[in-house]
C-alpha cells in the first residue's frame, strides 16, 4: 500500500490544475468560428461540422482514415483467433437481424445524404454500417470466400484511396492539395463521404471479426 | 453560461478517474476501459468548451475533432483488445509481467 500513498494527492493536484486551466480560458472566442462563418459559402455544404471535416480541415480526416486502415492492418497482422468459438444465434436474434440490417443500411444512407446541411455525415453513417456488420457477424454470417479477398480489400482502402485521388487530382488542376473549387465542392465532398462511409463501416466490422476473413477456415 | 464549465469540469473529473483506474488496476481489460473513460472525458471537455460563446453557434472545429476522435478510439480499442487476447494466449494471464514484485 506504501506505493499508492502518493497517488491520491497527485491525482487531486492534477484535477485542480486541469480544472483551473479549463476555467481560465478567456471567454470570448476570437477568430476561428467567425472565420468559418465568413467562409461558409466556399465550403460547398451548409453543415459547418461537415464543412470543417471534409473541406477546411480535410487533412485531419484524410489522416484519420489512414489511422483506421493502420489499426485494421495491425489487427490482421497479429493473426487470427482460432478458438473463437461461436454459438448459434437464437431464433429472435436471427429473425430480427434480417429485419434490422436493411433498416440500418437505409438510415446510414440517409445520414450520409443529410450530412450536407444537418447533423450527420460519413462517420455517423459508417458507424451504423459497422453496427449492421457486427450484427450480421454475431448471427453467424460470414463473408464468402469469393468476396473475402480482393473485393473486401478494395472496399477497405476505398475511403483513403478516394481521398488521396481527389486530393492529387486537385493538386494537378488547382495547384493545391485538397482545395476544392467552390462550384463542384459539394459533389466532391459527397463522393469522398460515400467512399469513406463504406470504408469505415467495413473496417469496423472487420475489426470486430478479429482475424482476416477466410484465413480462419484454412 | 456556468453549466458549460460544469460539463467541462465533469470531463476533467472523468479524465482523472480514468487515470486513477489505469494506474491502480493491473488487469489489462480494466486498463483498456480506463483509457476509454479518459478519452470520453477529453471529448466532453472539447464539446463543452466549444459552446462557450453566447449568441453565436457552437464552434464546429472541436465537434469535428471529437467525431474523428471517437472513431480513432474505437479502432485503437479493437487493436488493444486483440493484443490483450494475444498476451493471454502467450502467457495465460491478463496482466503484464511485473518484474519488481517477483
Amino acid at each position: 500500500m506504501d506505493r499508492n500513498r502518493w497517488l491520491l494527492p497527485l491525482l487531486l493536484m492534477l484535477f485542480v490544475g486541469l480544472g483551473y486551466a479549463v476555467l481560465s480560458i478567456p471567454e470570448p472566442v476570437e477568430g476561428l468560428p467567425k472565420m468559418l462563418v465568413d467562409n461558409m459559402e466556399l465550403g460547398g455544404v451548409s453543415n459547418p461540422v461537415t464543412a470543417v471535416l471534409l473541406n477546411f480541415r480535410g487533412y485531419d480526416t484524410l489522416l484519420e482514415m489512414g489511422v483506421l486502415l493502420v489499426a485494421l492492418l495491425g489487427v490482421w497482422s497479429l493473426g487470427g483467433m482460432p478458438d473463437y468459438h461461436e454459438s448459434s444465434p437464437g431464433l429472435v436474434l436471427d429473425i430480427m437481424s434480417r429485419q434490422l440490417v436493411p433498416v440500418l443500411i437505409i438510415v446510414a444512407g440517409y445520414l450520409l445524404w443529410v450530412g450536407a446541411d444537418a447533423p450527420g455525415g460519413a462517420f455517423q453513417a459508417g458507424a451504423l454500417l459497422g453496427a449492421a456488420g457486427v450484427l450480421l457477424l454475431l448471427c453467424g454470417w460470414r463473408i464468402g470466400n469469393k468476396c473475402s479477398g480482393l473485393p473486401l480489400r478494395i472496399l477497405i482502402v476505398l475511403g483513403l484511396g478516394m481521398f488521396v485521388m481527389a486530393g492529387t487530382g486537385l493538386l494537378l488542376i488547382e495547384g493545391e492539395f485538397l482545395q476544392y473549387p467552390p462550384p463542384v465542392a459539394s459533389e466532391l465532398i459527397l463522393i469522398i463521404e460515400a467512399a469513406a462511409t463504406l470504408s469505415i463501416g467495413t473496417t469496423l466490422a472487420a475489426m470486430f471479426l478479429g482475424s482476416r476473413p477466410g484465413e480462419a477456415d484454412k | 453560461m456556468s453549466y458549460v464549465y460544469l460539463y467541462a469540469l465533469l470531463g476533467v473529473g472523468l479524465f482523472v478517474l480514468g487515470l486513477n483506474a489505469l494506474i491502480v488496476h493491473a488487469h489489462l481489460m480494466r486498463k483498456i476501459l480506463a483509457v476509454n473513460v479518459m478519452s470520453t472525458g477529453v471529448f466532453l471537455v472539447l464539446v463543452a468548451l466549444s459552446s462557450r460563446n453566447e449568441g453565436i453557434l457552437p464552434d464546429p472545429v472541436p465537434h469535428a475533432m471529437v467525431i474523428t476522435g471517437i472513431v480513432v478510439s474505437v479502432s485503437a480499442t479493437a487493436l488493444a483488445l486483440i493484443l490483450m487476447l494475444k498476451l493471454n494466449r502467450a502467457t495465460g494471464k491478463n496482466e503484464l509481467p511485473d518484474r519488481s514484485r517477483d
